[in-house]
């Protein structure tokens, strides 16, 4: 399923599928926030900002402005 | 003369950098700024084998480089520049073992600049335990470098790194991939423009936003011949070299590194759930600065105590023991007390930043900006901007110089602006005497009338604080990136080297930099208060006893007056009394006046003078009370403190800038005297505007 990472719920993973360049920092790509990766929300603070994720075993967190622009396939779990 | 070796440290953030600084150079380091910018520079001296020296430089923590905050370009001004007298011999990439994928971005960067590099991996101590190991042999090979495995808390690996420094001539200097595939026709022809520079050098001064400062960039786009690309072409180019840079580290790693994840047993995940949780998290945190203001409010009351008797004593033995005479006098009354005034705050600026270094050593401090960041956002502050305004409830100084641990410039710029509005520790002997003089003694809600007005004048503090803030927020016009990224690193144990060597530090800048400032500010508050034009200053013993012949004076209530007189005709006094039409307004007399002009040493001086003035031992608070609940306005008649007068001078004190110190440490750490100024004029203002509004309409 096709969503952005500010959708997910606490625990919920996901693979970026697409980063667009012009919303995102370098900075976070840099620390590996790149199509193909996993990305897990460990934590948000209240009303869900800003959000605390584990992007390819690098632990940060953005902000939800941010977060609305890495698209992700949500890993569903059975 | 040996030649001494150029080192530089370079790393992520958060991956024991200056533990590996600190394990090098112990003691022998020291901090200082770049030169016009307010980046902290630390540097020191290794003793390497066989007799050979290095020179130590610990750049600020970076993800690449591609700067995007003034830190990092301090680290690409460096790396970019040979002819810096700093520029680097040989480049110590300092890994996190646990982050090893993410920092190997940096170090192919370094790398593809030519500059000798040896890759440290920090943390070793940690591989078992989390289920890492590591081929070193195929790694230095693939990486064309030499690898040491350190770990600053076992003290393992160092002198295997020292020895790898000594023999930086034997490293390679090839890059390990060729960045210039992402886009074969642009590097061509950015080649054929510049024959004689390094391709990757070019690439990173054309994508750099911020500005260099030099000419590097025009020198650039000028040469006709090359084309240069759109912005958004450029990011996208970055973002594809990234990549590419990743595809190569991911296929060194495959081979080089096993990660045995049912070995890693995972501490993070079990205290973010508390540390971070929506309500809990909060709760620690509260703890967390009570227990640190109790720290500096309280704990440190003792050794403060302890150093004021000590100078005073001090001051009181030079007087007794030296010849009487104006030099006398200028150490006892000026120097000691001057140094006493900077000592005293040593205790403060120790607690606070053993409290701040273990925060931050622990990772607990990227929690706190991730749970108050929302918050703060609004006000145009940081999530760690809570620490100093907190910590501004007990002091200003140190709590200004713990700003220095928010990245964005803006930020901590307008931290530093706002602290001081705070009600610090200095303002209470104020307020307190005011309160009792002019607050009626009764209760509202089973609360005393007192202690609300006590409360009201903190809230006022911080309103006044984080309203400024948001003003500020929407005023300055700084570059300065907003965009939020925070790593959480793992938890670690502080280090204690590193905390003691963090107190050590502090204590030392705040002596050395702003104290020579409050020792100068000092000794002329105590020139202008000691020293008068005339008659009426020099001859105040005669002129005093003559006027008091008749009452029968005993020595020491005579020895009182002597000193009130003085006081008054001396150019503080003088000055007291010029103010005294632009403050007749606000409810005060000349008195007053000379209080408010010598207080600006420190607010408690305030209690002090009017005690000197009105001829009391200072010592009786309520001694000085009842002599001030007698005094009769001049002009009005009727008390001088009354209701809207003590209002006044309350709101006043809450917002005027009354602290040299402060000023100080703010030219300090904003490395220029305009925002100290513009705080003192603007507060002033401020502070002069609402006394004025509150007592023309309480009267």
């Amino acid at each position: 399923m096709q969503t952005t990472v500010a959708h997910l719920k606490r625990g919920e993973q996901g693979i970026i599928t697409d980063v667009s360049s012009i919303h995102i920092p370098l900075k976070l790509l840099e620390m590996g926030c790149l199509p193909g990766n996993m990305v897990e929300l460990i934590q948000v603070a209240p009303f869900e900002d800003p959000m605390y994720l584990n992007i390819n075993g690098t632990h940060l967190a953005i902000r939800k402005e941010t977060a609305i622009h890495i698209i992700i396939e949500k890993i569903i779990h059975e | 003369m040996s030649k001494q070796i150029n080192v530089a440290l370079i790393g992520n953030p958060n991956t024991g950098k200056t533990s590996v600084f600190n394990a090098l150079t112990g003691l022998n380091q020291k901090v200082g700024n770049y030169p016009g910018i307010t980046v902290e520079k630390k540097e020191g001296v290794c003793k390497l084998p066989r007799g050979v020296k290095a020179h130590i430089i610990d750049l600020p923590g970076t993800y690449s480089l591609n700067a995007s905050s003034l830190d990092e370009n301090v680290v690409i001004e460096l790396l970019l520049n040979k002819n810096d007298k700093d520029f680097p011999d040989v480049a110590v990439v300092v890994s996190d073992v646990e982050n090893l994928k993410r920092n190997l971005l940096l170090f192919t960067q370094i790398k593809d600049l030519e500059i000798p590099c040896i890759l440290a991996i920090n943390m070793a101590d940690r591989m078992r335990y989390k289920g890492i190991s590591l081929d070193i042999d195929y790694l230095e090979k693939e990486l064309k470098t030499k690898i040491a495995l350190i770990s600053t808390r076992k003290k393992e690996g160092i002198d295997e790194l020292k020895e790898l420094i000594t023999n930086y001539k034997e490293l390679s200097v090839e890059p390990c991939l060729n960045a210039s595939e992402i886009d074969p026709k642009y590097f061509d022809s950015l080649r054929q423009a510049f024959p004689n520079q390094l391709l990757y050098k070019l690439w990173l001064v054309i994508t750099q936003d911020v500005n260099f400062g030099k000419t590097d960039r025009k020198e650039v786009e000028a040469i006709a011949s090359f084309k240069t690309k759109s912005k958004s072409d450029l990011k996208r180019l970055q973002q594809k070299e990234t990549i590419k840079r990743y595809q190569f580290i991911n296929n060194t790693l495959k081979k080089g590194q096993t990660i045995d994840a049912s070995q890693a047993k995972d501490l993070r995940s079990k205290l973010d759930k508390i540390l971070t949780h929506k309500v809990w998290g909060y709760v620690i945190f509260f703890f967390v600065l009570l227990t640190i203001f109790q720290a500096i409010y309280d704990w440190s009351s003792v050794p403060m105590d302890f150093i004021d008797s000590t100078f005073a004593s001090l001051s009181e033995w030079t007087k007794d023991n030296l010849p009487p005479g104006t030099f006398t006098n200028l150490l006892s009354e000026g120097i000691i007390p001057g140094l006493g005034g900077i000592v005293i705050f040593i205790p403060q600026i120790a607690f606070l930043f053993l409290f701040i270094a273990v925060l931050e050593e622990s990772g607990y401090m990227s929690r706190v900006v991730f749970l108050m960041d929302r918050g703060m956002r609004r006000f145009g502050l940081s999530g760690k901007s809570v620490v100093p305004l907190i910590s501004g409830t007990a002091c200003a100084i140190p709590a200004i110089m713990a700003t220095r641990n928010i990245e964005n410039w803006k930020e901590r710029l307008i931290t530093i602006l706002v602290t001081p509005f705070t009600t610090c520790s200095a303002r209470l002997p104020v307020y307190l005497i005011i309160i009792s003089l002019v607050i009626p003694e009764g209760r509202f809600l089973g609360l005393g009338y007192q202690a609300l007005t006590l409360m009201l004048l903190y809230l006022i503090g911080f309103g006044a604080a984080l309203v400024s803030a948001m003003i500020l927020n929407k005023v300055l016009r700084l570059k300065s990136k907003s965009f939020f990224v925070v790593e959480m690193p793992n938890y670690k144990l502080p280090l204690i080297k590193n905390v003691f060597l963090t107190v050590i530090e502090k204590t030392k800048s705040f002596v050395f930099g702003a104290g020579k400032i409050i020792l100068a500010i000092s000794i002329i508050l105590w020139f202008l208060a000691s020293y008068g034009p005339g008659d009426s200053f020099n001859n105040a013993e005669a002129i005093v006893t003559e006027q008091y012949a008749a009452e029968n004076l005993s020595e020491s209530e005579l020895h009182k007056k002597i000193e009130s007189h003085k006081l008054e005709h001396s150019f503080i006094g003088i000055a007291g009394h010029a103010i005294e039409p632009v403050i007749r307004p606000l409810g005060y007399d000349w008195k007053i006046g000379i209080a408010i002009v010598s207080s600006f040493a420190a607010r408690e001086v305030f209690v002090g003078t009017l005690a000197t003035i009105y001829s009391v031992g200072s010592d009786e608070e309520e001694t000085i009370k009842n002599r001030m609940a007698g005094e009769i306005n001049p002009i009005l008649g009727g008390p001088l403190f009354n209701f809207a007068s003590g209002i006044s001078l309350l709101l006043f004190y809450a917002f005027a800038m009354q602290c040299m110190s402060t000023l100080a440490i703010v030219k300090k750490e904003t490395n220029s005297w305009k925002w100290p100024i513009l705080q003192l004029v603007l507060m002033s203002a401020f502070a002069y505007v609402v006394a004025l509004i509150a007592y023309q309409v309480l009267i």
